[in-house]
């Protein structure tokens, strides 16, 4: 594929810091030379955490690849911004199928490339967490299972926002959805078990799982470079703010995903073959209120009918996360 | 070579001599016995570098399918019953994306109650998917018709179903006469795709596509299938120069030169309905039969053809639209749409009821008579039925129809005749 010349966007400290250190070390995007996978000029409302994902995600795997990807995008918000034909913002070789079988199309893509004798192109599947881990969890646990050569990217939102922000089995307890309404003794989202995906994909003791957001663009970008480099099954769930369904506001996309890993949260890790292998610690706790306020679906839990006892409800399933992970633990990695 | 084997088997090897590049299956009977084989041949090498995926799910059998059609392999699945259904999603997505993937379907009924046996509301709740759709009459045509169904899939770039009957045909040993490879080679050149996933020359495949080119888009794949009215019977032409056999083509009549009365049917039925009309023959009935083998796309000119002259139409399926009567049926009228006529419709062999010569000779005499009703329930047992509408009408809770009918009648399952 021809790659092209594109301007320069300051994206993170890292990408400025990104200059001064040699060019291995420096951001994928920080490179003039890197490509375009998902073009601008795509249809994605402002300040989308899934198409600033989408970007760093296939961009990283393009560079890891020397530019040799196929993609398979489920249904969903990156499907129709992305492409409303005659337009595509892909520059990739791309293609959508249904809702809920990304993953078992790009096993069709991986099996007819090794059929081929073709090493050199690699598969990525993607999709939001509805198509991941709803309707498409069938078809995803098949690929892990089969340990098919295929690299998944779930854009997690936590709720269906292309059909206007229902609940999905990523959606957090308490948040407001079109489906879980904030009225009744127990507003918003119930609390349940809940699904943890990534923890869903280690058990298939595939070859890597990551978590990753879009606050922390150089270690997602890291994590799918990484991943380019094993065979076999791998997933990566990158936590996406989506101002619209969250109603939030579009400048504070990138301080919420930072915002939900130094709460606890949403704990960043990387495992191989289904052991966590690492961590990225948190430096100071915030409490998670930090993270909730700004976000209308979480209305109803402040102002004066608040609610104190489901905030707290929330605390302790940060507080597990940080024990469980050892996010503030001494001697831990620092970035 | 001639070859005494099960139609599964012989499926199989056909297929095998396809080259196919990619298979994907999951397993439901009667389609088993043909992944199996075809499981086995891979694993021992004898495809090549052929891959056999075993996927979670009929959903994800064709989805799998679609990637691997999509990147340029040549591809292959099969299913029945329930998991048509399973994968309906990705049956219209593989036709409206014009992946030339082929199916067989080991046609079976669709529960609930649930039940194994055979008849054609599977595919036929798939026929207006987009893809095309050929009925095999015997073991050796359903071979043949997989080695045209490459063919025809990759000329038109449509994916192509060939249904062949559940058990009767797929469980059934039979001689059957299995290519050389060569001829096969000589009669199926490679798969040459319209479109494929290269990060060389990168493309979206699968975009949105509003109202202001939808209509387009479905034409075009209307389209796909009026070219294939015209290439199915050059490949029955070709077909038969290189392998000497009459397989596959539109329609094919039998006996129906000077027939007043014409049986008309889908699949492996018309060979019983042969030997019926051989013994009425006898009787000096002037009848004859047609079997359709192209259902999708539907022959009309080149069934009314064959059924113009005849004094009226007997159309025999083993579907049923429930609520409207046969599922073939409307199109038979299409076919004959300014031509008045009776049509008879008959509801024949679902869920596997045999459907013997007996019962035909004494309905095809009703229908010659003009005595039968617009459509016929062949064999259907009134007093169950009557029985169960009574109970229904006595008892608010009158409970679970197919286990009150089974505990009515004291029958065992295998007790099908």
């Amino acid at each position: 594929m021809i790659t092209q010349r594109v301007k320069f966007y300051q994206t993170d400290t890292f990408t400025a810091g990104s200059r001064l250190v040699d060019m291995e070390s420096r951001s994928v995007q920080a490179n003039m030379e890197r490509t375009n996978s998902l073009n601008s000029g795509h249809r994605a409302c402002q300040g989308c955490g899934e198409a600033l994902g989408a970007r760093y995600a296939i961009d990283a795997a393009m560079h890891a690849t020397d530019n040799k990807i196929i993609a398979v995008n489920a249904t969903g918000c990156l499907e129709v911004f992305s492409t409303p034909y005659p337009e595509t913002s892909w520059q990739i070789a791309w293609i959508h199928s249904l809702f809920g079988n990304a993953a078992a199309v790009a096993s069709g893509v991986a099996e007819a490339l090794a059929v081929k004798g073709d090493t050199e192109t690699r598969v990525i599947a993607q999709g939001g967490d509805g198509g991941t881990t709803d309707i498409g969890f069938g078809c995803l646990s098949g690929m892990f299972e089969r340990n098919d050569d295929v690299l998944y990217i779930c854009y997690d939102n936590q709720g269906y926002m292309n059909t206007g922000v229902q609940r999905s089995s990523a959606t957090p307890p308490t948040a407001r959805t079109a489906t879980t309404m904030p009225v009744g003794p127990e507003p918003g989202n119930v609390f349940g078990t809940g699904k943890d995906v990534p923890r869903i994909a280690m058990a298939h003791d595939i070859p890597y799982v990551a978590t990753a957001t879009v606050a922390n663009l150089k270690d997602l970008e890291a994590k799918v470079k990484k991943a380019m480099s094993f065979r076999g099954a791998r997933y990566i769930h990158i936590f996406v703010p989506c101002p619209l369904g969250w109603g939030s506001q579009t400048y504070d996309t990138i301080r919420l995903a930072r915002l939900v890993v130094e709460c606890g949260l949403f704990p960043l890790y990387e495992a191989e073959y289904g052991e966590v292998i690492r961590v990225i610690p948190i430096r100071r706790q915030v409490p998670v209120e930090e993270y909730l306020k700004p976000q209308r679906r979480f209305a109803h839990l402040f102002g004066k009918k608040g609610n104190p006892e489901t905030i707290a409800k929330l605390q302790v399933m940060a507080d597990k996360n940080i024990q469980k992970y050892g996010l503030l633990k001494k001697g831990g990695e620092d970035e | 070579m001639l070859q005494q084997v099960e139609g599964s088997h012989g499926i199989a090897e056909a297929v095998a001599l396809c080259r196919p590049e990619v298979i994907s299956a999951y397993p439901i009977t009667p389609q088993t016995h043909i992944v199996e084989d075809l499981g086995a041949m891979v694993k021992r090498g004898d495809l090549g570098n052929a891959r056999f995926m075993t996927v979670e799910s009929e959903f994800g059998a064709m989805s799998a399918a679609i990637g691997s059609s999509a990147t340029g392999a040549r591809t292959y699945t099969a299913t029945s019953s329930q998991g048509m259904l399973f994968m309906a999603e990705a049956v219209y997505n593989a036709s409206g994306l014009g992946l030339p993937i082929v199916m067989t379907v080991g046609n079976r009924a669709i529960g609930a109650p649930i039940n194994i046996w055979n008849d054609h509301t599977d595919s036929m709740s798939m026929r207006d998917s987009g893809w095309i759709q050929l009925y095999a009459q015997s073991n050796q045509e359903a071979l043949d018709l997989h080695i045209q169904a490459f063919r025809l899939a990759e000329a038109v770039s449509c994916p192509v179903m060939v249904c062949v009957d559940g058990f009767i045909l797929t469980h059934a040993y039979e001689r059957v006469d299995i290519p050389e490879q060569k001829q096969v080679d000589e009669y199926l050149p490679s798969f040459q795709p319209r479109q494929v996933l290269d990060p060389n020359r990168p493309i979206s495949i699968g975009a949105m596509v509003g109202p202001e080119a939808f209509t387009e888009v479905r034409y075009l794949e209307h389209h796909k299938q009026l070219e294939a009215l015209k290439i199915i019977p050059t490949l029955q032409k070709e077909f038969h120069e290189k392998f000497g056999r009459d397989s596959g083509g539109l329609v094919s009549g039998y006996r129906t030169e000077d027939a007043d009365t014409l049986i008309v049917a889908l699949g492996s039925v018309n060979g019983t309905i042969q030997d019926v009309v051989d013994e009425m023959r006898e009787d000096g009935v002037l009848i004859g039969s047609v079997s359709i083998c192209s259902f999708r796309p539907f022959p009309l000119a080149a069934l009314r053809e064959v059924l113009k002259k005849a004094k009226r139409v007997i159309m025999l399926e083993k579907s049923f639209a429930v609520g409207l009567g046969g599922v073939v049926d409307p199109n038979i009228r299409m076919t004959l749409r300014g031509i008045s006529k009776p049509i008879y419709n008959i509801i024949a062999g679902l869920g596997g009821r045999a459907i013997t010569k007996k019962s035909l000779h004494e309905v095809f005499d009703k229908a010659i008579k003009d005595e039968l009703e617009g459509t016929h329930f062949l064999d259907l047992q009134w007093d169950i039925v009557n029985k169960e509408i009574e109970r229904e009408k006595q008892q608010p809770r009158s409970g679970p129809i197919a286990e009150n009918i089974l505990r009515d009648i004291g029958s065992v399952a295998s007790d099908i005749a």
